[in-house]
């Protein structure tokens, strides 16, 4: 059996509420998550706004400190990682974001820009120069863009940028999250295009975030739904997207427009009432259950456990306990 | 079914005055929508969709110019047309909100967080005379606020916007914009920012709205999906130009126009395994140096020499379906 490159159990992150004097609350953002990603594969983590998607990817890149459970990198666990250790796995594990037009500086060249993490892990580069023009080249730019300022640049051409820079660190393991949700659909399909070239080419892991359930079935091997901090629905990604288990993984299959007006206008589709409550006080029980269209007595009152229906393929619903 | 037209736009040209140049935001753009109908305008970031629909009642902002057009609103079926373009201010303002309303992307730019919505409600319908008095709007509000299916309209009608969700606060504005009973509601990307499962709340209601109350509807979005989901027709806009127009099973099973063939090849599907994506290579041109002839044309994977020269004429293909492209124009000779 062969290791996972990321191991997740039972994270979870609760950030205070802060009153005039005390804590008045906390918002569970990730609540009990656990899952595996095996190495040059993509788990793809799908959800709504404030399910705690993004948490999630700051966690296993320990870029957030969590309120309890443990990621395990190559076996060992990041939460204890110290010195050498900890930069080496800063280096490895890497993160590309949603809004290019933030997370470039934009008083420094494209040059700067990549070469910038070079220097903070003093990585021996003996021609700088030639070393970024070829990754300029990995990313589908050229060495004409050398010097010149992110205003200069496109939305996904920044896109492109913030990937050359962290394949500049020759990373294992990056978090995507929502790379493609500020950029059109003709160059979004560029950017995810070439993320699964280079995927291919140098044996990379990813962790896609997304809440657009069409890139997440082009990109990932495996999904994950995620509501209210919790993961509901975990298998391999054909499944998932096939035969959807959860009842909020069918409300949230049902309610994306499909690109053909056929398909679209005939098909079934699972309602699901209402709007995702507030993490401050998330339901009892299966958080869903104000939500579902299929609750028993149950679910308000017993959390479901994550049980496997299918072979590898997950569900947290007290639908299919009884099996 | 034949077409009683509701809004008719002939030749429409808009330019923005910026400090970096003019842009050509629309540059010739017709069409028209019929009585009862959703009809879509779609297309990427900057190609001129909202502001198309902004122009239909003159609400350009500044430094954007409308430079000629014509605009004929038919507040009858079959009756005599008004021309919008030719209207004062004051004329303007009678039938923007009352005969023409609209719906934007952000809820929280529409409302005013010092209200209560069933004020920011009852103040549209006092405004264009629905209502002799504030008082009378607020206890009006509560009907319009079930009508859009807000649950609890009693209590809601005092809240302020911040204690709604999204998907209320949506609601709100689009009971707003239907107070006054107009007869084209104009939404410009009324869901973006919505969850998936609040979008397929506020798109029923809408489809609900059209039915019960025989509602015309202009949607704008970006979202292929969308627009198999709700549409009549469409028109698919790139770079300020519609490059085509027809029924939406039509233009999905039959696309013709090489930019719509590649915009609907490159999103992709939830239903469907796809192993490769096809892109569109390069980006959207800037407008104030459009490119010339058809502005597709760097773009184009068919281009060809004529393209780079001169603009392609609008060509009816089958009757309601249109493309602008040179390829077509061949064939028949032209």
């Amino acid at each position: 059996m062969p290791q996972p490159l990321v191991k997740v159990v039972d994270l979870k992150k609760y950030f205070p509420v802060k009153g005039v004097f005390r804590v008045k609350g906390w918002v569970r953002a990730v609540d009990g998550v656990s899952f595996e990603i095996m190495k040059g594969q993509t788990l793809g983590l799908v959800g709504e706004s404030g399910c705690g998607k993004t948490t999630v990817g700051k966690l296993v890149l320990r870029l957030l400190e969590p309120t309890s459970g443990e990621v395990y990198y190559n076996g060992e666990n990041i939460y204890k990682l110290k010195g050498s250790k900890l930069k080496e796995f800063r280096r490895k594990a890497q993160m590309v974001f949603q809004d290019p037009y933030s997370s470039l500086n934009p008083r420094m060249t494209v040059f700067d820009i990549i070469y910038e993490p070079v220097k903070v892990y003093k990585l021996k580069v003996s021609d700088p120069e030639k070393f970024i023009v070829d990754l300029l080249y990995k990313v589908g730019l050229n060495e004409s863009h050398l010097y010149r300022y992110p205003h200069e640049f496109s939305g996904g051409q920044r896109q492109r940028i913030a990937i050359a820079r962290i394949l500049a660190l020759n990373p294992e393991f990056i978090v995507l999250d929502e790379p493609t949700s500020a950029l059109d659909v003709s160059v979004q399909a560029q950017i995810l295009n070439l993320l699964k070239d280079l995927q291919a080419k140098y044996n990379l892991t990813y962790l896609f975030i997304s809440h657009d359930l069409g890139v997440v079935r082009y990109m990932s091997d495996w999904i994950a739904v995620m509501y209210l901090g919790q993961i509901v629905e975990f298998g391999p990604a054909e499944e998932v997207f096939e035969k959807p288990l959860h009842p909020y993984t069918k409300a949230l299959f049902s309610a994306i427009p499909i690109p053909d007006p056929e398909l679209t206008r005939k098909r079934e589709k699972l309602k699901a009432p209402g709007e995702p409550p507030s993490p401050i006080n998330p339901p009892p029980g299966c958080r869903f259950h104000p939500r579902c269209p299929f609750r028993m007595d149950k679910c308000s009152r017993e959390e479901p456990e994550m049980i496997m229906v299918e072979d590898k393929h997950w569900v947290k619903c007290h639908l299919y306990t009884k099996k | 079914m034949e077409c009683q037209p509701i809004i008719e736009v002939k030749d429409l040209y808009v330019n923005f005055y910026t400090y970096a140049g003019i842009v050509k935001a629309i540059d010739g753009v017709s069409f028209k929508i019929c009585r009862g109908e959703t009809y879509c305008l779609v297309g990427e970031t900057g190609c001129g969709k909202s502001v198309t629909a902004r122009s239909l009642t003159r609400l350009v902002p500044p430094p954007g110019r409308i430079e000629k057009g014509v605009i004929l609103y038919y507040p009858e079926p079959g009756g005599k047309p008004i021309n919008i373009m030719e209207l004062s201010e004051e004329e303007l303002r009678k039938i923007r909100g009352s005969e023409i309303s609209y719906v934007f992307q952000d809820p929280n730019t529409s409302l005013d967080p010092l209200y209560t919505i069933g004020y920011q409600i009852a103040e549209t319908m006092h405004a264009h005379g629905t209502v002799a008095s504030i008082k009378e709007g607020i206890r009006k509000a509560v009907h319009i606020l079930k009508m859009v299916l807000m649950p609890d309209p009693e209590t809601r009608v005092k809240n302020y916007p911040h204690e709604l969700s999204g998907g209320m606060k949506q609601r709100a504005v689009i009971g707003t914009s239907l107070s006054n009973n107009p007869k084209l509601l104009i939404a410009d990307e009324p869901t973006t920012a919505l969850d998936a499962t609040v979008q397929d709340q506020i798109m029923d209601l809408l489809r609900k709205l059209r039915r019960d109350r025989n509602l015309t509807i202009l949607l704008i979005t970006h979202n292929m999906g969308l627009v198999a989901e709700m549409c009549d027709r469409v028109a698919v806009m790139y770079a300020g130009r519609i490059v085509e127009e027809a029924d939406v099973y039509e233009l999905f099973n039959n696309p013709l126009h090489p930019y719509t063939k590649a915009l609907l090849r490159a999103v992709p599907n939830p239903l469907k395994r796809v192993e490769k994506l096809e892109s569109i290579p390069g980006t959207v041109p800037n407008l104030i140096y459009p490119p010339p002839g058809c502005r597709f044309h760097p773009r184009c994977p068919m281009v060809m020499e004529i393209c780079r020269e001169k603009r392609p004429p609008e060509i009816n293909v089958k009757p309601g379906h249109r493309v602008a492209c040179w390829l077509y124009a061949e064939k028949r000779g032209e």
